[in-house]
């Protein structure tokens, strides 16, 4: 169902896809620091952040170990708030959202925590429905509809009475994805969802996420330290180092030779390939 | 992709409750007087609708006076103690927690002695202990069993024998005070005994335990859905939308009330919330909706059917029913953790 609509959405004329797309994320100057004690001054793990992210967009958040990306990321996801700043979901600022609506806004892919007890795949990509139910929060016709649509959207359809347990390591990043879209967020949000996959799983993934941005209604934030790929999918980019936002921008604006080589501490070159799109190689000195 | 629905939660529950139904006449039919299986439902059923007339006198006396208290005595520990343990096992993101084992009944077996000596006619004084015996018990292993701030299952499982045992220390040492007689009929209690704990006029007993145990069992049920993805993992589960404070502290003060309840009226009966849920999950998946409720049943079951092996295969003496409940559950506690470990 959603591919027929998808595939309806991309073939408008551009005049009306030119119509300014309404913003899902807006970060406005949002910062985060902890203090280990109350006396002691305040560590800045971020400081003030600004970038937004449309729908259909899809913003990669990269920058090396340490870099601030996780505590951007908690941030986004509402499981910290701000030092000082705004961060809006739909226009609503995600700190005041209850539990419930947040993750009917606000789905995060994380890596998978071991499971107690055995599950099949369907009842996994279930939960996803949580956030909509009722008391004792029994699923609906509708909520089965939307599970299986998802499962389709990530081509796990003929996983779906398979044990969470039994899949493959790209199999499953597919179902916790399935489960995140099952709950039909306006932001997706994903920490280093390629981490543990081979790069024909990576580049999959990456193709798929940008498929189900310009497909859908949500923006996608991923972040990765895939700097080929990101420049490849991204419309954005979100360049952290040391707790310090450096710049946003296109691949294109952000893929400076000198500002990655002082970011990753790597000799690396740039080139502009045919579409425009950077790619980044390492640069002809890396061996001594 | 077959959901789980209210009505298949209903008709699961109905088909165990005939099973319960059908050991509680067992029960009812072992004993030193011989009553038929047909005068024991024809007396059920006349009690029920009141027409006292229609029943001869013994028939009477023998299910309702005397088998049939028992019965609900067993039933309820059973349903709390299963109820504890699969609420305890979400709680604790541990397939092998149970209140015995946890050490939490001991915890709750110490607070009702310590009520028993202290204030032996307060009515509900030795309830209300043995709850705060089993909060203070949990808290205590709760934070025991971490390790790194991580709850870890393994220094979980030791914390909870450190303090059962600790716990057996003190109440063996308040056990010496008691006098020759008093003093067996509390080593039978402290390993599970239905036998003597029975008031006279037992029906507003019941009331009140009865009415206890809903409150706390339907208050582990109404998370049943958020203990499913608690169980799948905290942080995720937070991210779907569970208040999981909220959830752990509602299970935490529930799965105590109900350890308290069975081991003030029973003692420590051991495994039942171990054994049950797991045997729940095997026949009818993970899912709490559909496994509270199972469990407390099945927990009925096990324990009547515990109480009426041990009150007859010995006849006329009797073996405490933890004893029994201890021979079937100890090895699927061993079978359990091996598969864990491996």
């Amino acid at each position: 169902m959603s591919s027929v609509a998808g595939s309806g959405a991309s073939s408008l004329p551009a005049t009306i896809g030119a119509r300014t797309p309404s913003v899902r994320l807006k970060v406005e100057q949002a910062s985060y620091a902890y203090a280990a004690t109350d006396r002691s001054a305040p560590k800045f793990t971020l400081g003030p952040t600004s970038f937004e992210a449309k729908q259909k967009e899809l913003v990669a958040i990269l920058g090396p170990n340490a870099s601030g990306k996780s505590t951007l990321l908690k941030l986004l996801a509402g499981i910290e708030r701000p030092l000082s700043g705004r961060i809006e979901v739909d226009g609503t600022e995600v700190g005041s959202l209850d539990l419930r609506t947040r993750a009917q806004r606000i789905a995060l892919v994380q890596q998978e925590s071991e499971l107690l007890f055995p599950l099949r795949v369907w009842e996994y990509v279930l939960q996803g429905r949580y956030p909509y139910g009722k008391r004792l929060r029994f699923e609906s016709d509708e909520d089965c509809l939307l599970a299986a649509n998802a499962l389709a959207q990530v081509g796990a359809d003929p996983l779906r009475d398979r044990w969470m347990d039994q899949l493959s390591g790209g199999e499953k990043q597919r179902v916790i994805l399935a489960r995140a879209l099952a709950q039909q967020p306006s932001l997706l949000l994903l920490d280093e969802p390629t981490q543990h996959l081979d790069i024909g799983g990576k580049v999959e993934l990456l193709r798929r996420l940008r498929r189900l941005a310009d497909e859908s209604r949500y923006a996608v934030l991923v972040v990765t330290h895939e700097l080929n790929l990101a420049a490849e999918f991204s419309d954005r980019i979100v360049l952290l180092h040391k707790g310090k936002c450096l710049r946003v921008g296109t691949p294109a604006e952000v893929y400076e030779r000198a500002l990655l080589e002082e970011v990753f501490e790597a000799p690396l070159d740039v080139e502009i390939r045919a579409g425009g799109r950077p790619r980044v190689i390492l640069g002809a000195n890396f061996g001594t | 992709m077959r959901p789980l629905t209210p009505k298949r939660v209903a008709w699961i529950c109905l088909g165990l409750g005939l099973v319960l139904f059908g050991a509680a006449v067992i029960s009812l039919r072992i004993g030193a007087y011989p009553i038929s299986v047909v005068d024991i439902v024809k007396t059920l059923f006349s009690g029920i609708l009141g027409r006292w007339d229609s029943i001869p006198t013994e028939h009477r006396s023998i299910v309702f006076d005397v088998r049939l208290p028992r019965i609900l005595l067993a039933v309820l520990v059973g349903a709390s103690l299963s109820t504890a343990g699969s609420g305890f096992q979400a709680l604790l993101r541990n397939p092998l927690a149970d209140p015995y084992v946890l050490g939490v009944s001991s915890g709750a077996a110490l607070g009702a002695i310590i009520a028993l000596i202290a204030a032996p006619h307060v009515p509900g004084a030795v309830q209300l202990a043995a709850f705060g015996g089993a909060a203070a018990t949990t808290a205590a292993v709760y934070f025991l069993g971490r390790r790194g701030g991580q709850l870890d299952s393994a220094t979980l499982l030791l914390a909870g024998i450190v303090a059962a045992s600790f716990l057996s220390a003190i109440i063996m040492f308040l056990m010496t005070t008691l006098s020759g007689r008093d003093l067996r009929g509390m080593a039978f209690w402290l390993m599970g005994d239905l036998a003597s704990t029975l008031p006279t006029n037992p029906l507003p007993w019941f009331e009140a335990l009865f009415f206890v145990f809903v409150v706390a069992a339907g208050a582990i049920y109404a998370t049943s859905s958020d203990l499913n993805l608690i169980l799948t993992g905290e942080q995720e589960a937070r991210h779907l939308g569970v208040n999981v404070h909220r959830v752990k502290l509602v299970v935490y003060i529930a799965a105590s009330v109900l350890t308290g309840l069975a081991v003030s009226v029973s003692g420590t009966i051991g495994y039942v919330g171990l054994l049950v849920p797991h045997v729940m999950r095997m026949l009818f998946g993970t899912d709490y909706r559909l496994l509270i409720p199972t469990s407390a049943i099945g927990g009925a079951i096990l324990v009547l059917l515990a109480d009426t092996l041990a009150r007859s295969i010995v006849s006329p003496t009797e073996l405490p029913v933890g004893a029994m409940t201890a021979l079937a559950g100890a090895p699927v506690f061993i079978y359990l953790m091996r598969r864990r470990m491996r």
